[in-house]
């Protein structure tokens, strides 16, 4: 017997998985959150049925898109639909949302269009939607350093009055999301220590995909990612990221919590990324084909539609119009992709700072000078070609 | 009367109040600077007058604290955040260079982070490992990051002010062995040059020296030193390593032919390379001499016993001189 305690569980499912629908479609009731669900009407579901489906279609355009040389790289969401869409719908208006980079169902759910995502993966800038508009914060690359960033606005907003007012309205809270592979990194842990010292209203997602490129999530973690905040003080959850329902309401529980000043919380997604870690990876090397297969049988999108057909929700007229819809969407992405221009090489030295830098302005003028050269040598060609067009 | 004698850490001291009592968005965040008052009292005072959510000691976190005062910046705040020694900001390294000195072109300019972080930086305080580094270069070398360093009290008060309008991220470095030293500092008339102008410091014709923070002491010794040999040597005291005021530099050098760049960082792959690099582009036919550099070492800052030899003193600025006008 020794002094020192820890609980380390023998298999990760020891911590319970809360689920609301199962991949047949049936419902399991669940006290709490079928409180938090409670107000989801038919059309409520209806719609995320539909926006999975168009998240879905788009991202299997964009991954195709990058195979005909359009997009530098793509990072799949598939298989995380209902996770995301999930997250984003719970959020209020007022929420400020702090992405990774696979977030293309958060994107949809605050109403950023696909194509809006894709400057970055073409090349175009670094991102491009107004973050205070759509109260969501640009993609990030650098695993995890958003998260102490998140924490901060969520100190700015405790101290702007919009804690614990008793408003649902005005109230707000700051919703991160990050990845298994992500929580690993220091920078969550640093923002799980401030969180909790200030009592921050931050609810950290993880949607725990499996897979951090090819390091399986048991490599990152001796314990279910939903046990790790709780040494910091952090109250956590562990959900089927599968069951769009399940999500919601311990995001809407989980936010709501915060912004009335009860503090941070953390969240587990179990989910699934169906597709490569990007368009550069290639999972055939790291990971079975039969695990893949399993997880197939739990994708979200069929487990809703099961779900919303035992209801009488929906019905075939429909899921084929919202089929055709996603379809439609691929098709516009398409179109936006190719009319994109490559921006202006000048844009290389714009907003590096938000006031005059002698050394940006400087080595943007030899910039000019040196293209202009090549501008005059041009032209002269042209001249020349004409007057010998003439001769 | 609006001048005042004040320590350079006092003069910081008073740039951060005045600088909270004009703009309530204005914060402070660190470890220890609340109650302690910061372990070089730069913060006393503030928390007692402005409280804990304006005067915030936060847990031991560099990337926790500059990675906050990021999020702080979203809604608004202008925080100040302070780095305990210069030796402990690589933890938040990656916050400073992949976040904060690009959040604004990420976004296009939707974004801006007007944050400030201070850094007391240098040696010869006779500390251990990590308290003692210079390592302006790091930070320079990266974009969107401004980076200055006062030499003085009337610096230290105005610098703060400057850095704490500003729409962009400022790194103040300051001069933590020089905190104590005392100067006027007028609280009232904004200086008319900005922060990031060099100044001559002292007027000279046969050669110029060039420093910045805790080596404008040393540079202005080494002058007045200088002048028992029948040397006038001209100091300027850079005050911005970014942007870098080269044009003042390169004014001097035509006028004195000759340049001699003092700082304590490693003198490998620093500033004074940049500077020195520019300063022969542009100076290439008034040049007598290469120009030369005295710093540190290319190795880790040594231990205290040994930091006398590893900091540029008066005699080796000196020897540098004298090595410059033997061209």
């Amino acid at each position: 017997m020794s002094v020192f305690r820890t609980t380390i569980p023998e298999h990760a499912d020891d911590e319970p998985l809360i689920q609301l629908v199962a991949p047949d479609g049936t419902r399991t009731p669940h006290e709490e959150l079928d409180a938090a669900v409670a107000h989801l009407t038919g059309e409520d579901l209806r719609r995320y049925y539909r926006d999975m489906v168009m998240i879905r279609a788009a991202d299997l355009e964009a991954t195709s898109l990058q195979r005909q040389g359009q997009l530098g790289l793509w990072a799949s969401a598939l298989g995380q639909e209902a996770a995301q869409i999930g997250a984003g719908h719970a959020a209020r208006t007022q929420d400020y949302l702090v992405p990774t980079y696979r977030e293309h169902g958060i994107a949809w759910a605050r109403g950023i269009e696909p194509w809006r995502l894709l400057d970055v993966w073409r090349g175009i800038a670094h991102g491009s939607y107004d973050p205070y508009e759509l109260r969501t914060h640009p993609y990030m690359l650098v695993l995890g350093a958003q998260v102490p960033q998140a924490v901060g606005y969520a100190m700015g907003l405790q101290r702007d009055g919009l804690v614990g007012t008793g408003d649902l309205e005005s109230d707000t809270a700051v919703l991160t999301l990050f990845g298994d592979g992500s929580s690993s990194e220091g920078e969550v842990s640093e923002g799980f220590t401030f969180a909790a010292s200030f009592q921050a209203p931050t609810v950290f997602f993880t949607q725990n995909n499996q897979w951090a490129i090819s390091v399986p999530a048991t490599v990152q973690s001796r314990v279910p990612l939903a046990q790790r905040s709780r040494g910091w003080g952090i109250p956590s959850v562990r959900i089927d990221g599968n069951d769009v329902l399940a999500v919601y309401g311990a995001v809407r529980l989980a936010l709501d919590a915060a912004r009335e000043g009860e503090g941070p919380s953390y969240i587990e997604a179990v989910t699934y990324r169906m597709a490569a870690h990007t368009t550069s990876d290639d999972p055939t090397r790291y990971r079975a084909r039969a695990e893949e297969e399993e997880w197939a049988a739990k994708d979200p999108i069929d487990r809703l539609r099961r779900y919303l057909e035992a209801q009488d929700e929906v019905d075939e007229e429909f899921v084929r119009r919202c089929e055709e819809e996603g379809h439609d969407l691929a098709m516009a992405l398409h179109h936006e992709i190719h009319a994109m221009a490559d921006p202006d090489p000048i844009e290389i030295f714009s907003h590096v700072y938000a006031d005059p830098h002698p050394l940006v302005e400087a080595e943007r003028a030899e910039f000019e000078r040196y293209r202009s050269q090549f501008e005059d040598a041009g032209d002269q060609a042209a001249s020349e070609s004409a007057e010998e067009g003439r001769r | 009367m609006s001048t005042v004698k004040l320590p350079i850490a006092k003069a910081i001291t008073a740039g951060l109040r005045d600088a909270m009592r004009a703009d309530e968005k204005v914060m402070l965040m660190g470890e220890d600077i609340g109650l302690l008052g910061g372990v070089f009292r730069v913060t006393d005072g503030l928390h007692a007058e402005f409280g804990g959510d304006r005067v915030v000691d936060t847990p031991l976190g560099e990337a926790g604290i500059v990675g906050t005062g990021i999020g702080l910046c979203y809604r608004g705040y202008r925080p100040v955040v302070e780095i305990q020694f210069d030796g402990f900001v690589f933890p938040a390294f990656n916050q400073i260079t992949t976040q904060l000195a690009k959040m604004h072109y990420r976004t296009r300019g939707q974004v801006r982070v007007p944050m400030v972080i201070r850094i007391p930086y240098g040696g010869g305080i006779g500390a251990v490992e990590h308290h003692s580094e210079s390592p302006e270069a790091l930070f320079a070398h990266t974009a969107g990051l401004r980076i200055v360093t006062p030499s003085n009290a009337q610096d230290g008060y105005w610098m703060t002010r400057e850095a704490i309008e500003s729409d962009d991220p400022v790194i103040v470095f300051e001069p933590k062995k020089q905190y104590w030293i005392k100067g006027d500092v007028d609280t009232d008339v904004r200086p008319a040059t900005g922060m990031h102008s060099a100044k001559i410091v002292r007027p000279g014709s046969d050669a110029t020296l060039l420093a910045w923070g805790p080596s404008v002491s040393v540079a202005r010794e080494a002058a007045e030193a200088a002048t028992e040999d029948g040397l006038d040597l001209e100091v300027i005291d850079a005050r911005s390593i970014s942007p870098f005021d080269v044009p003042t530099v390169v004014e001097s050098v035509k006028r004195t032919g000759r340049l001699v760049i003092v700082h304590e960082a490693p003198v490998f792959g620093a500033i004074g390379g940049e500077v020195a690099a520019r300063v022969s582009e542009q100076c290439f036919f008034h040049l007598e001499a290469p120009v030369l550099r005295v710093g540190g070492y290319h190795t880790p800052y040594p231990p205290a016993r040994m930091e006398e030899a590893y900091l540029p003193d008066l005699d080796r600025v000196l020897d540098a001189v004298d090595r410059s006008l033997a061209y």
